[in-house]
């Protein structure tokens, strides 16, 4: 294997598995944080303001990690440095 | 395919170029400036109002009553930077049912810059209320140990603001042309209905975040209050 398919190959796998990854364990954690929040509404539908309110953003902070993923998944498929490294190389031989 | 709005070059005349990003963001602020102006040229007080004052004083009073929910007692020194990140942030994702409109806020410069501006409000926010010995003092707190951590915080919650507002603008776009070429005709519509709502969620959260920043740097510290008796849990029914 050259050096150009070695990078496509683990550019490819990786991204796919960052976001695979990425995406399962966020989902778990935002799974919990409603399913207690909506517990608390039920016992507490008076303080539904400030719950929804805190939910919100405690989902935008765990929500930001697989986004995080997303990102870097992006960046190895469309804008990988490495990527334009090797073909850089290539061209100049 | 493009991944950000910066890389469409619209014209280009020597190092100077023109990108999507600028093209977008200005004709929404020329749009958003404009119009504020034509509907506050003749505002009443009277029983009859016109219908665009009354929505946008729903907006106002909205973006106001949101701030003082998050524990800044006085909202209007605040209002007018906090509402124009969320008035911002919505407006491009609103626009996205343009077709051919790609949102400002999805390149990672204009995200960053909204983060920077947060960056530098919550300090001066902080000095305004507290002074400057008072808002120093709170990197300190709760023990001098904690400085370099406060500091860290200061930074990476600022990188956070801009990639996921970054990151989710993004990937709408970028979901939605993926469907467009698998899907063609109803899926897509659906997908930008689903962006429609994170949108606003989406800068929902950004105010609200950069509020609650806000917040915990003006919060004076008060003195501690006199030790109340706490009160008689109250008394399970056994019998």
């Amino acid at each position: 294997m050259d050096s150009i398919t070695l990078v496509a190959v683990t550019s490819i796998a990786t991204a796919g598995l960052t976001t695979g990854i990425g995406c399962m364990c966020p989902a778990l954690g935002e799974g919990r944080a409603v399913a207690t929040a909506l517990t608390s509404l039920a016992q507490q539908p008076d303080a539904s303001a400030t719950i929804t309110r805190t939910l919100f953003v405690g989902l935008a902070m765990i929500e930001s990690t697989a986004i995080y993923c997303f990102v870097v998944s992006m960046i190895l498929i469309f804008a990988n440095p490495f990527w334009t490294h090797v073909i850089a190389g290539t061209a100049g031989k | 395919m493009n991944l950000t709005s910066d890389q469409q070059i619209l014209w280009q005349h020597g190092f100077v170029k023109l990108n999507g990003t600028v093209v977008t963001t200005w004709a929404m602020m020329v749009v958003m400036a404009l119009g504020s102006k034509l509907i506050t040229r003749k505002l009443s007080t009277g029983a009859v109002i016109s219908r665009w004052q009354a929505s946008l004083e729903i907006v106002v009073t909205g973006i106001e009553g949101q701030i003082e929910e998050v524990g800044l007692k006085d909202p209007k020194p605040y209002l007018s930077f906090l509402g124009t990140l969320f008035l911002f942030v919505a407006t491009a994702s609103l626009c996205t049912v343009i077709p051919g409109f790609a949102p400002p806020t999805g390149s990672l410069s204009t995200t960053a810059a909204l983060a920077l501006c947060v960056l530098v409000a919550v300090p001066a926010f902080g000095v305004r209320e507290q002074g400057w010995a008072g808002y120093l003092k709170t990197y300190t707190t709760p023990t001098f140990i904690m400085l370099p951590f406060n500091i860290i915080s200061e930074f990476s919650r600022t990188l956070a603001l801009a990639i996921r507002l970054f990151g989710n603008m993004m990937s709408g776009v970028m979901i939605i042309a993926i469907l467009l070429t698998i899907t063609p005709y109803v899926f897509p519509i659906a997908m930008t209905v689903l962006g429609l709502l994170t949108g606003m969620v989406q800068a929902y959260i950004f105010s609200i975040l950069a509020a609650v920043y806000i917040a915990a740097a003006t919060r004076v510290r008060k003195p501690k209050p006199p030790e109340t008796p706490a009160p008689e849990p109250a008394k399970a029914s056994t019998h």
